[in-house]
């Protein structure tokens, strides 16, 4: 036989089997996380969680949030968009995933702007300010309380808040559920229970109409 | 080989004994490529600074080796010495580090995963560098191999 021919033949073979790693890998990771949120079905939403949109919404979207995350950035608007569309149908259920160092700190921020009611008002200037505290390499989430100084917040409470036990609590729960639901990176979403696997904006729409037609929505 | 003539250095073709060994070391080199990429981009493992130094010297091999078989090119083993030698060197040391001989302060590992991490295991049980150490030391003693064939 030409050794060419045993050159090529063993590149074929060597990739044809790390294509069938792949698809053997990628199910088996698929039904361990799908298992995993079936287990724990009870552990996705918690009383304790900030909820966009209508509270008894057909369609719940649990988003695994990492403040420092730049797709949590990017994904932010998109999913509100989503929750804004859908007349009602659709609510986002927003859980914590501190993945990056620094973001349990910004987390705790947010959660005692939560305790004022001013959580969305807060999320969205630390989410626009994100490139400046958030480098992975050196954050400053401190600078969040700066950016928030203006959205009328009794600010002494709220650094007092910021590192009481009911926000701690609040991160310990997120935390342990997190790591129950196998999510190891952000954002991770679940919509009405089912893992997201295939990621994307396109994927994460599709599933939301799949559950939407499975609710009877018009 | 009953000819008389002395063998030539590269290019001669289908009589030549080093492709055998080379054949070996070049298919080492190809699971060590296929399996790191494997660990990385479909098990999700971050590589840290120092599997990074030894997929530099392993990556390349596939093709500088994979271009010596397909023209039967002995001087091919010249070109992956080094890079064995280098990739073989960096996987000790690293192994070393994950053993906890060597202090992992000496390397900037700080950004990313730990060259130390319990998490550079497959299976829970063999550590990613003593596969890569493993695999070095096959390619370098086929590579050694193969070029005491071509000068004969």
């Amino acid at each position: 036989m030409n050794r060419k021919w045993i050159v090529l033949g063993t590149v074929a073979a060597v990739v044809l089997a790390f294509v069938a790693g792949v698809v053997v890998f990628t199910n088996r990771s698929n039904q361990e996380v799908k298992q995993a949120a079936q287990t724990f079905s009870d552990a996705l939403v918690r009383p304790h969680s900030p909820i966009f949109g209508n509270p008894v919404a057909k369609v719940t979207i649990v988003e695994f949030f990492d403040p420092s995350c730049e797709t949590c950035r990017a994904f932010y608007p998109i999913v509100k968009r989503m929750v804004n569309a859908s007349f009602g149908q659709v609510r986002l259920v927003v859980r914590y995933a501190p993945l990056h160092h620094g973001s349990d700190t910004a987390v705790k921020i947010l959660e005692a702007a939560r305790q004022q009611g001013k959580y969305w008002e807060a999320l969205e200037r630390a989410l626009a300010a994100q490139p400046q505290w958030a480098a992975h390499d050196r954050p400053q989430p401190q600078m969040i309380w700066d950016l928030i100084g203006d959205i009328g917040l009794d600010m002494a409470k709220a650094r007092a808040d910021a590192n009481g036990p009911a926000v701690d609590q609040v991160l310990r729960q997120d935390m342990a559920d997190m790591q129950a639901l196998k999510v190891d990176r952000t954002p991770g979403f679940f919509v009405n229970g089912t893992p997201l696997r295939e990621f994307g904006e396109a994927q994460l729409k599709a599933l939301v109409e799949q559950e939407l037609k499975k609710a009877g929505a018009p | 080989m009953s000819e008389e003539q002395p063998v030539a250095q590269h290019g001669n073709g289908r009589n030549a004994t080093f492709w055998m060994p080379l054949f070996l070391a070049w298919l080492l080199a190809l699971l060590a490529t296929a399996g790191a990429l494997f660990l990385g981009e479909v098990m999700g493992k971050t590589p840290c600074v120092l599997c990074w130094y030894q997929r530099i010297a392993m990556f390349p091999l596939v093709l500088v080796l994979g271009m010596g078989l397909y023209a039967s090119d002995a001087r091919s083993v010249r070109y992956a010495l080094p890079l064995a030698g280098v990739g073989w060197g960096i996987a000790a040391y690293h192994l070393l580090v994950f053993w906890g001989v060597v202090s992992e302060g000496l390397v900037p590992c700080g950004k990313g995963s730990s060259c130390a991490d319990a998490d550079v295991q497959v299976a829970g049980a063999v550590p990613i560098p003593l596969l890569s150490l493993a695999a070095f030391t096959g390619i370098l003693v086929a590579l050694w191999m193969a070029r005491a064939r071509a000068r004969t």
